[in-house]
């Protein structure tokens, strides 16, 4: 059984401007249920190049209401088809420099193997289906990155 | 009235961010919407598809042949920063 929700599921989606703090994000899982035996962190940032070119900053834009629709629905996919006891998804939007942190998925589980699959299931999804662009602005001009790995 | 939204490469390529249209008719499609934007919008059909675009209405993905009514929002939605849906 799943220990019972102590907030919305907004918390732990977010989709923000501002900068999040891995070390306060992993506590809050932490915090979650005694259950937990190891979390598995995908923390996503800025690389200052990107095919060829150097990378002076990056914008994000994205699709208010859809964008933390999608991610409703991949934690909550997550929690239903994988082994584990929490998932929290962070987004950041708008300018982002260099070296600066971007995405956040932490999933908490008893064991690793079902943390470390549905943490990695989750930014494949993220990356599919939420609304989120990003417009990289290089040394040779900008660019609106379409597909990465 | 309809809201209709482009996003990212798209609010470049078609010079603008919102439009709004007059829901004239009870029966409107994805497609009626679609027609009426290519009149207004020089090759925008082309545009679409050349850029792979996703379209969803009031959030959702959606066809051609999904119903639109008056307060419905239609957004275009170019491929995400991870790929194409």
């Amino acid at each position: 059984m799943m220990p019972q929700e102590t907030g919305s599921t907004l918390e732990w989606v977010r989709i923000q401007e501002e900068d999040f703090s891995v070390e306060e994000e992993t506590n809050r899982i932490k915090e979650r249920s005694k259950r937990i035996g190891g979390i598995v962190t995908f923390l996503g940032t800025a690389r200052d190049f990107s095919k060829g070119r150097d990378i002076n900053r990056i914008d994000f834009e994205y699709y208010p209401g859809m964008a933390e629709k999608r991610l409703n629905e991949i934690r909550e996919r997550a929690l239903q088809d994988y082994d584990i006891i929490e998932v929290s998804i962070i987004h950041r939007v708008g300018r982002i420099e260099t070296g600066e942190n971007i995405v956040l998925i932490l999933v908490g589980a008893e064991h690793r193997k079902d943390a470390f699959r549905a943490c990695e299931w989750c930014i494949d999804e993220l990356k599919r289906i939420t609304p989120i662009w990003k417009r990289e602005e290089t040394t040779q001009g900008e660019v609106w990155v379409v597909e990465h790995p | 009235m309809i809201t209709v939204r482009f996003f990212a490469v798209l609010k470049k390529l078609v010079g603008r961010e919102v439009m709004h249209l007059d829901a004239n008719d009870d029966h409107l499609t994805l497609k009626d919407v679609l027609d009426r934007l290519d009149k207004e919008i020089p090759s925008f059909r082309n545009t679409l598809r050349e850029g792979r675009t996703l379209i969803a209405v009031n959030q959702e993905t959606a066809q051609e042949d999904t119903l639109i009514s008056d307060g419905d929002e239609v957004a275009f939605l170019p491929p995400f920063a991870g790929g194409q849906l």
